[in-house]
């Protein structure tokens, strides 16, 4: 099982408590977090489950780099971070 | 009359009440937050809050019996695999929702109808309250779609909806940029409207042609649904045929430039205005905040000023951020830099609410 961090930041708008998930890539981890969390998708991902653009995920310290499909592999002892980068007025 | 206002504004959403006679500030919701745009469905009285929260995306939420809840924001169709598409300035375009920026309730014999246009370019219906959305894909999917081009918002997106009051299937909707369109069965079929206008930047082949047209704005009268009104990024037109041609009213003082048109409810010929001295200098002509008014038609506008800033006011009126009243007399805007003013008699005088408010993107009688 990885454990996930989400963002304080989007705590406010939908609860994503800190979480462990199994999986052996990020689409397969998050997919496991969105079944128990449904409602935490839509903020993460845009309408083709690309990762949005703001956002972004660390596994054990490094940024992913499949934005798009998510493969970058897990391993049962990961840590994933997911963050957003914070811009705007 | 309606004694309530929601103001959509960058940094939350503000309920104005009147109470005994004067319009004040009466409560905010989801304070700090974008909110880009509000319905109130006046067949069940519920209120729709389009939210943008930026590195989250786009998000609803809905009137509950005491406070908001989240439901669906439409979200577009997976992009079938290999399909490549591009903007018109050749930039790829997301199939995902970049904006909310049209919310308008359906037909009186069709409750639950909520039909809601997008940036960037797909328009949604939904047939139970909003709970759950569906793309109208024969739009989407129409080949002349894809000659939509972003202006202003980079992206193409619907932001002008209207449904006939006498046959809920026909619905007209309004792209900027790519003209007018309509459909006469709920949206299985749609065809270009809009002969007559005129995009004056375009090359001359393109001048006149109907999918080029940066319409700002359409308006209908609700008694006279014939007579349709155009706020435009070079002019004002009106057409007296549902849309199918448009004739240019020219001549109009201070300028033909703006964003919002509104109608009379009863009377076609009225329509209101706020200009801005022209697209490459978007602010009131010598820093005075006026509302231009027809009453003919377009032969004549009264220049309404009283009560409203005469010097060094560059406030810009967005198309969704004027608004008026079911009795047609009343009238509300609100301007990016937070000025938001009230009449109660047609525009002849304005009272200011405050000056105070966030940038304002939307007000809407509720």
């Amino acid at each position: 099982m990885a454990r996930i961090v989400f963002t304080p930041n989007i705590q406010r708008l939908v609860e994503c408590p800190e979480t462990e998930a199994a999986g052996v890539n990020v689409r397969e981890v998050l997919d496991n977090v969105f079944a128990s969390n449904p409602q935490a998708r839509s903020y993460l991902l845009d309408d083709q489950a690309v990762l949005r653009r703001h956002m972004t995920i660390f596994v054990d310290g490094r940024a992913i780099r499949d934005r798009a499909g998510l493969s970058d592999p897990v391993s049962a002892g990961s840590r994933i971070y997911v963050f957003q980068a914070l811009s705007g007025g | 009359m309606t004694d309530t206002i929601l103001v959509s504004t960058r940094k939350g959403l503000f309920w104005i009440a009147r109470r005994n006679g004067s319009w004040k500030i009466e409560k905010a919701d989801f304070l700090g937050d974008n909110v880009s745009l509000t319905l109130t469905d006046p067949r069940s009285g519920l209120h729709f809050v389009a939210l943008d929260h930026g590195h989250f995306g786009v998000k609803m939420d809905r009137s509950t019996a005491k406070d908001w809840e989240e439901i669906a924001a439409p979200a577009y169709p997976p992009k079938p695999e290999g399909i490549e598409e591009n903007d018109a300035w050749g930039r790829p375009l997301a199939w995902s929702t970049a904006r909310i920026w049209a919310l308008q309730a359906g037909g009186a014999d069709e409750p639950g109808v909520i039909w809601c246009g997008t940036l960037p370019g797909g328009l949604f219906r939904s047939t139970d309250h909003g709970g759950t959305w569906e793309m109208v894909r024969s739009l989407w999917d129409h080949p002349k779609r894809k000659q939509w081009a972003g202006g202003g918002a980079e992206l193409p997106g619907i932001h002008s909806i209207l449904v006939d009051p006498r046959d809920s299937k026909r619905v007209w909707i309004a792209v900027s940029t790519g003209g007018i369109w309509f459909t006469e069965d709920s949206g299985a079929s749609w065809a270009q409207r809009g002969e007559g206008m005129r995009a004056e930047y375009m090359p001359p082949e393109l001048t006149h042609d109907p999918i080029a047209q940066d319409v700002h704005c359409l308006a209908q009268c609700a008694a006279a649904p014939h007579r349709m009104w155009v706020q435009h990024h070079n002019g004002i037109f009106v057409s007296s045929d549902e849309g199918k041609t448009f004739d240019e009213i020219t001549g109009v003082e201070p300028s033909a430039f703006g964003f919002p048109v509104v109608v009379h409810p009863r009377d076609p010929d009225t329509a209101w205005f706020v200009p801005e001295i022209k697209d490459e200098k978007r602010i009131p002509r010598d820093g005075r905040l006026v509302v231009s008014r027809t009453r003919d038609g377009g032969k004549t506008f009264d220049i309404l000023t009283k009560g409203l800033p005469q010097q060094h006011a560059y406030d810009v009126v967005y198309r969704h951020a004027l608004a008026l009243d079911p009795s047609g007399d009343r009238l509300a805007f609100g301007s990016t830099t937070g000025g938001l003013w009230v009449s109660e008699d047609q525009g002849e005088h304005w009272c200011n609410v405050t000056y105070t408010l966030p940038p304002i993107y939307a007000v809407r009688f509720a």
